[in-house]
Formats: C-alpha cells, structure tokens, sequence
C-alpha cells in the first residue's frame, strides 16, 4: 500500500512538472516578444525594450523558467499585467467562486446520474435503459453554452423563474446566491450526467452478473437486501474515480459558463487574461486547474484503492 | 473496448480482422447509427452546396429589416444587421465541418503512430510517451486551445492543430491498449520471425487489426472536436467574423436574448445540438456493432 502510494504520487509531481513546463512554454516562449505582443505591432522599440526588462523577460528562458517556477512553488505567482497587482488574491477570489458553481453542480449531477446508472442497469436492454443511455450521451456532447442559451430562454426569459446573471448582490445571503447559481449549474450537470450515470450503470451490470449476486440471490435474500448490500458496495467504486476526473472537464467548461453568464470565476478569470494577453494571470490560472485535476485524479485513485482491498493489500491490480 | 483477449485469440487473425469489418457492415443496420449519419450528411450536404440553395445572401446587410421575429419571407428572422437568419444557419455549416474533420484526421494521424509505437516498443518510449499524454489530459481542452491560441494569434489553421495535437494522445492511448493485446499473437511473431522491420510490422501487419477501435474512436472524437471548435468560437478563440458559423452567431447575438431575439440564438444553438449528437449517436452505433 505505501509503496503504492508513493509511486503514485510521485507520477503526480512528473505529471505536474511537465505541466509547468508546458504552460511556461505556452506563455512565455511561444508568444515570442511578449513586450511587443502587449504593445501591438505599432509601439515604439525603446518602449518595448524597457516593458521586457521591467517584466524580466529579456532574460534567458531557463532563467525566467526557474525564477518563475521556484517562486510560484512558495505562492509567489508574480504581477498581472493588466491590474499592474499581484496575481494570487484575484486567483483565489476566482478559485472561491468557481468552487460554489462546481459545488452546486456536483451536488445536483452526482446523486442524479448514479440513480440514472442504477435505474438504467436494473432495467438493462429494456426501452428505459436505452433512452436513459442515448439521452445522457447526447447530453454530454452538447456544448455548455448551446444548453446555457436554450435554459436561459426558457428559464430566465420566457418563464422568469431563475435570474439570467449568476452574479448575485454584494450583500446575498446563502439561499440567494444557490438560487444565482442554479441555472448556470444546469449546464454542467447535463455534461457530467452521462459520464457518470454510464459509469455506475457499467459498474451496476458487472456486479449483477458476478457470482457473488448469482449465490446472494440463491441463498435467498431480498432483491433489496441484494441490491443495497452486496451490488452497490462493488459496482460504484469505479464511479468515484470518474467523478474525480470529471473535474478538469467541469473546469474547461467553467470557461464557457462563466463567460456566458458573466461570473467571476476561475474560468472567467483564465478567459479575461487571455483576452488582454496577461500571460502571468493566465500562466498561474492554467495551472493551478491543471494542479487541481492532477490531485484530484491522485485523491481518486487513493480513494480506489482505500475502498478496494485487492488494491490495498498489494495484490493484482 | 474491443481488444482481443490473447488466450482466446485464434491463429488465423485474417478471419478475425473480417470478423470485426462484418461488424462495422452491421452497425449500417443499426437505427442509431442512421439516424445519426442522415443528419450528419444532411448538414455535410448544406456545408457544400449551402451557398446554392439559400435564398438570401447569408453575408448581406439589411438595416431596414433588422431583427425582424421569424415570417413567411424570413423562416428564422433577421439578425441585428438584418441578415436572414436561415440563410446563415445553412451556411455556417461549412466552416466548422471543414476546421473540426481536419484536427481529428491530425489527431488520428498522429495519435495511431504514437499508440503503435508505445503499445509495440513498451518500456522507456512507452513510459516517457505516456507521462506527457499524461500531462496533456491534466488540462482540459478548451484551456489548452486557449494558452496556444493566445501565444500564437487565433486563425483557422490554429485551431486546426492545436485540436489536431490534444486530442492525439487520447487516440494514442486506445491504439495502445489494442496494440497491447495483438502484439502477443502468433502473426507479429511471425512477422519478427521473418525478420521484417519495426515499421513493417506495426503499420502493415498490426495497424488494420486495430482499424475498428480506432475508427470508432476517431468518430467519438470527431463529435468532441466540433464541440470544441463551437466553443472556441464562442468566446472569440475559434472561427473569426465574418463567417456565419454557429457558435460565433450565438456569441454576437446573446447579449439580446433578455429582450426577447430569441430566434437570433436558438436556430445555431439547434444546429449546433443536432450535429454533435447526430455524430455521437454514430460513434455510438459503431460501437455497439463492434461490441456484439
């Protein structure tokens, strides 16, 4: 079990430094003269010259690489460009309120699409199952913002029962800013549904056709009995670790949530510095998501094996 | 997946390859897979011969008419510039049908060499190959596109390959898994046997046995690259003014849904949904035929 853990954590920390480069090169390296990228192509030179020093990036790259990395390792993540202040508090407002969206979306899709999953399985090859299936996969691939525009019409527009802006009131209490975060939300639960109800029904299905069910049900249990104490137990462990990774993907479509609804976000927040070119803002922002998804895939897999003993004791895989 | 169980496998690996395109054969029977490859040749029909037959000019102001609601002479309405909605939804097929089919040929391009290469070597190149895919599916595609496209200016070409290079690794990664399992059968044995070069083998011997999975991986990918470059779009990364595409027209257009122009967003949002689910639901097909 140790063993495990630390090779896997260890695969996290290549995984993360890779990641660090990769966004290093994608903000500072690809965009060539970023002084000049800021400035616009009719700039005076002298004025380019002095905005590099002044930013350091007339500096060798492995240079700027090490300086960059080694003070965001202590959460020094440097100066936007556009607000000319440090990054880290507007980071962490963002990263507080995307967390409430994702927190509200979770909340509703999770029970939502393992009860799908379990309903589809129970059901399986009947006309339930296969709607249940075909609808949750067309609802996966709809983008975030088609389904945004369709529930903002019919809930904001037409209806008048949820307002269109997530952006509640300064002095919002508890309820009023779940009520903010309802539509925005929908969205996302439609995106992660079908990940996860196919997931608890794939899970679901296996362990109804395992021979422990088979000697459950012939030594003459309940269905429920069955059902609730030896199916469920084996057939959701797989779901946790795909709600786990579906986290990242909750955060690439936070970008377009965030911007159609016009709220303050981490996704908003990596969109508005791309938009104005400020590639600290965006460095830090792309990979704090990036530091998130990879623990949160470290966490499911820790998680997996904590529930599974054949992993915990050391056994097969 | 449909990778072959190596006890179960039997020598004569040519019956088997049949085998699987019989499936595929199949899936033409399958109502899902129709219904979705109707619709989606219906949109591939108006991506090319859009132009032709609408009959407005999808481009051509029209400020006297502007917002006008749907009517017998405009089906979809007019947008704030008083073009005909319909004309365009038509012909904003043809930008995204011809950005999103070329990233996923990248993407299936390269992530088949890299998948047969990490799933035929193993070892270092597997293990080093698989630990920057890693790092790659740590970020989510939309910021991914998103970094690149700021670093080097938003264009079609771009899009095309910044799409073409994310989705290659997860390509790469159901290759593997099926090189994996073929890898062990008696004909690349065989073929080592016969002292045929690493090239050889993989790409002659090994790749049409891994065709199917692969086909239906590149069409389930091929619906997440038009979801991709609709949303790259829509926040001004993907397609640039002044195509008609679908996400860019919802993007120019959302700000007046609050006043009730609602026809000047849910026709592309339609468009959009009917095309991405029309391709899944293919995917989807063939994936059950590959299955059975």
């Amino acid at each position: 079990m140790i063993g495990f853990l630390l090779k896997r954590a260890g695969l996290s920390l290549v995984t993360l430094w890779l990641l660090s480069v990769m966004v290093f090169a994608g903000a500072q390296v690809l965009p060539g003269n970023i002084g000049r990228a800021m400035l616009g192509p009719f700039a005076d030179e002298r004025a380019v010259e002095a905005l590099n020093h002044e930013m350091g990036t007339d500096r060798p790259v492995l240079v700027q690489y090490a300086d960059w990395i080694s003070r965001f390792a202590v959460g020094d993540m440097g100066n936007s460009y556009a607000y000319r202040a440090p990054v880290g508090p507007f980071l962490f407002t963002a990263l507080v309120n995307s967390a409430k969206l994702a927190l509200v979306a979770f909340l509703l899709v999770v029970p939502l699409g393992i009860f799908g999953g379990i309903v589809a399985a129970l059901n399986l090859g009947r006309p339930i199952d296969r709607i249940l299936t075909v609808v949750g996969l067309s609802a996966t691939i709809v983008p975030e913002f088609v389904s945004g525009i369709v529930l903002i019409l019919i809930f904001g527009v037409w209806l008048q029962w949820l307002p269109i802006s997530a952006t509640w009131p300064a002095d919002a209490g508890f309820s009023t800013q779940v009520y903010h975060l309802l539509l925005p939300s929908i969205p996302l639960v439609l995106i992660l549904f079908g990940y996860i109800a196919r997931m608890a029904r794939a899970g679901m299905v296996e362990a109804l056709d395992s021979d422990y069910t088979r000697t459950a049900i012939l030594k003459g249990l309940p269905r429920r009995t069955v059902i609730w104490r030896h199916v469920l137990r084996n057939a959701l462990l797989p779901t946790i670790s795909v709600i786990a990774t579906q986290t990242a993907y909750l955060i690439g479509g936070l970008v377009i949530i965030e911007t159609l609804f016009h709220y303050q976000g981490i996704g908003g927040l990596i969109f508005t510095a791309a938009s104005k070119k400020d590639f600290p803002m965006l460095q830090a922002g792309v990979l704090t998501v990036g530091a998130i998804f990879t623990l949160a895939s470290l966490c499911a897999d820790l998680l997996y094996a904590l529930l599974n003993p054949r992993i915990r004791v050391g056994g097969r895989e | 997946m449909s990778v072959a169980d190596p006890a179960a496998a039997t020598p004569a690996t040519s019956e088997k390859a049949s085998g699987r395109w019989d499936h595929l054969r199949q899936a033409l029977r399958s109502g899902t897979f129709l219904v979705g490859l109707v619709i989606v040749l219906f949109w591939v029909f108006c991506a090319i011969f859009g132009t032709e037959i609408v009959p407005y000019d999808p481009y051509a102001d029209d400020l006297l008419n502007a917002l006008m609601p749907p009517s017998r002479e405009h089906w979809f309405g007019t947008d704030q510039l008083g073009r005909d909605v319909f004309s365009r939804v038509i012909v904003g097929a043809r930008d995204i049908l011809t950005i999103a089919p070329l990233a996923t040929l990248i993407s299936t391009i390269l992530g088949a060499a890299l998948g047969l290469a990490m799933g035929y070597f193993r070892g270092i190149i597997d293990e080093s190959i698989s630990r920057i895919v890693d790092a790659l599916l740590a970020l989510p595609t939309v910021i991914v596109a998103l970094l690149a496209l700021v670093a080097l200016g938003p264009s079609s070409i771009t899009v095309v390959c910044v799409i073409g290079f994310t989705f290659a690794p997860i390509i790469a990664r159901t290759v593997r898994a099926g090189v994996l399992a073929e890898r062990e059968l008696e004909y690349v044995f065989a073929a080592q046997l016969r002292r045929e070069n690493a090239l050889h083998v993989m790409f002659v011997e090994i790749l049409p046995n891994v065709l199917p999975p692969l086909l239906v991986e590149a069409t389930v990918r091929l619906g997440y690259a038009i979801f991709a470059v609709a949303s790259l779009s829509f926040i001004g990364f993907g397609i640039q003014p002044p195509s008609p595409d679908w996400g860019l027209s919802i993007s120019a257009n959302y700000g007046l849904i609050g006043a009730g122009y609602w026809w000047t967003v849910l026709f592309d949002g339609a468009a959009i949904a009917t095309l991405v689910v029309a391709v899944n639901l293919a995917a989807d097909g063939l994936q059950g035929a590959l299955d059975e």
